[in-house]
């Protein structure tokens, strides 16, 4: 198949003063499908994220989503053309309820119809107190949308987070690590959630150390070690490559 | 009413304007001592628009308040790059460096730091101040529980987060330290006129951390708690008096025991909540 990728990166580098923290780094993610991306600590994942969320300047390279350059464009106008995303460690607002969170991801929809920034009207307003509630209970979080978020257990702030960014209507969901800290019974809920996302049609890159994560929600892989692409494949093809076996366990000597 | 209780409710009602002046740009995560800047530049240019102008009241606080604003609008963008307690300092010397403009400059036309003397011309009442707290208050009545209101604690919570999900953080910050200069120069502007003389030396920091201190006593980040800050650190002062010589220490022994019993002040967004007072419906208000 050969639909045009909805997020292409294309050589992408980053320096941090001498470090280089990505080099010549291309991954092309397709529509409608669940892209991991995995690689040792230290390997440049979450850079890459914060590159393609506008956090950090690309050094070098550019990464189009769809027909848009991102590197041109700040962090809020990046979400607003539709790239949501999570954090490795949990970031939260402090002060806002589970419901309020939700509102606030949904700024992005609200602002895109004519019913300006206040608040939405009318049918948008509905429309939108229904998607949020919807949002709530696909995660499972209908039962607490009242709790200030940041007293909820920490699996359930994972879904806060994730819930956050759904709401403002992502056609590209990047998950920084979303079963990291998480119990086996979480875990096991967190896939089954992945699923449904998937299943609704989002497109997903997810970072992860959790391999059972990976392999049971993925379609495509890629695998990052020192700032490089080391392979890229379906999860069966990564699961024999000799270099990410490498890069996980060291070689054999 | 007599003219102790008149000037009581006075002081109470600048005093709410004044505490929201700091909320609204705290409700952003930008704490602002030097809001008593503001509030002079209000008060300076408001006046000078009554006694040599001889404007009307009303157009001169209201142009008194927007030159505080834009004023505010200009500190605001430096101020973008600082956070917390830098940021704090960098406000406090802006309130110093106005409070000392108004010392040394423009003398001729304000009695420099002799006072400005002769404001009688168009003196406000009460009603005045109460109508602008009134008004104020159902504005951020209106904006606190609204999507934008929810953006600004995002924002006051973790700013990097709030741009991530789509907030223009430029903007809003900005403008909520516009909006609040605003607010801060009206309620000069209606002090001005309400006690027909004022001296640079009235604007001091003191005045700007009174301000703080209100929204630290009333909770940070509701605006009825800055209203309820304000008014009680306006009435109780008079309500100790009969303590004599232990008046200032009794009320510092209070903000101490509030700051013990309520570290995040009396009113919280949590206490405000429906269900905060009935838990069986859960999520009733939202």
């Amino acid at each position: 198949m050969s639909a045009a990728p909805i997020l292409s990166v294309k050589s992408v580098y980053k320096n941090f003063g001498g470090l280089q923290a990505l080099q010549d780094l291309s991954l092309d993610v397709l529509p409608g499908q669940v892209c991991g991306l995995i690689g040792p600590n230290g390997a440049g994942k979450t850079t890459v994220f914060n590159l393609i969320t506008g956090v950090y300047p690309c050094s070098q390279g550019s990464i189009q989503f769809g027909d848009v350059e991102l590197t041109r464009l700040k962090p809020y106008q990046i979400v607003r053309r539709g790239v949501a995303r999570t954090f490795q460690t949990i970031r939260l607002f402090q002060n806002l309820t589970t419901w309020e969170h939700v509102l606030v991801g949904q700024n992005v929809p609200a602002r895109s119809s004519r019913e300006g920034i206040f608040s939405a009207g009318g049918s948008q307003k509905k429309n939108l107190k229904e998607e949020a509630e919807r949002i709530l209970n696909l995660l499972g979080l209908w039962e607490v949308r009242s709790w200030k978020a940041s007293n909820l257990p920490y699996g359930t702030q994972r879904k806060v987070e994730m819930a956050r960014a759904l709401a403002t209507r992502p056609r590209l969901l990047l998950l920084d690590e979303p079963a990291a800290g998480l119990n086996i019974q979480e875990t096991a809920d967190l896939q089954k959630t992945l699923h449904k996302i998937r299943e609704m049609g989002f497109t997903l890159l997810v970072i992860e150390h959790d391999m059972r994560v990976i392999m049971g929600v993925c379609d495509f892989i890629f695998v990052l070690n020192f700032g490089q692409k080391i392979a890229e494949g379906a999860p069966g093809q990564i699961r024999a490559n000799e270099q990410v076996i490498e890069a996980y366990l060291g070689r054999e000597t | 009413m007599s003219s102790y209780y008149s000037d009581l409710f006075s002081a109470m009602g600048i005093n709410i304007l004044l505490a929201l002046s700091v909320y609204c740009p705290l409700a952003t995560g930008q704490l602002s001592i030097g809001n008593a800047g503001f509030m002079a530049i209000g008060a300076y240019v408001s006046a000078m628009l009554t006694v040599h102008l001889h404007l009307p009241l009303f157009p001169a606080l209201i142009i008194g308040g927007t030159f505080a604003g834009v004023i505010g609008l200009l500190v605001g963008f430096p101020a973008l790059r600082i956070k917390g307690i830098f940021l704090a300092m960098v406000t406090l010397a802006f309130g110093e460096i106005v409070r000392n403009f108004f010392m040394n400059f423009l003398t001729s036309l304000t009695g420099g730091a002799y006072g400005f003397r002769g404001i009688g011309n168009v003196p406000v009442s009460l009603l005045w101040i109460w109508g602008a707290v009134a008004f104020f208050l159902v504005f951020f009545f209106f904006l606190a529980p609204s999507r934008l209101g929810l953006c600004m604690i995002a924002t006051h919570d973790d700013d990097t987060v709030g741009e991530l999900m789509g907030i223009n953080v430029v903007y809003l910050k900005v403008g909520s330290f516009g909006l609040g200069a605003f607010i801060a120069g009206v309620a000069g502007g209606l002090y001005a006129h309400y006690y027909l003389y004022i001296e640079p030396e009235f604007f001091n920091v003191w005045q700007s951390i009174h301000m703080v201190l209100y929204l630290i006593m009333g909770g940070m980040l509701t605006f009825w708690g800055a209203a309820l800050g304000a008014g009680i650190f306006t009435f109780l002062p008079e309500m100790l008096r009969f303590l004599h010589d232990w008046r200032g220490a009794f009320f510092g022994i209070i903000i101490i025991g509030l700051m013990i019993a309520r570290p995040a002040g009396l009113l919280t967004r949590e206490i405000l909540r429906v269900d905060f007072w009935f838990p069986g419906q859960k999520g009733a208000k939202f």
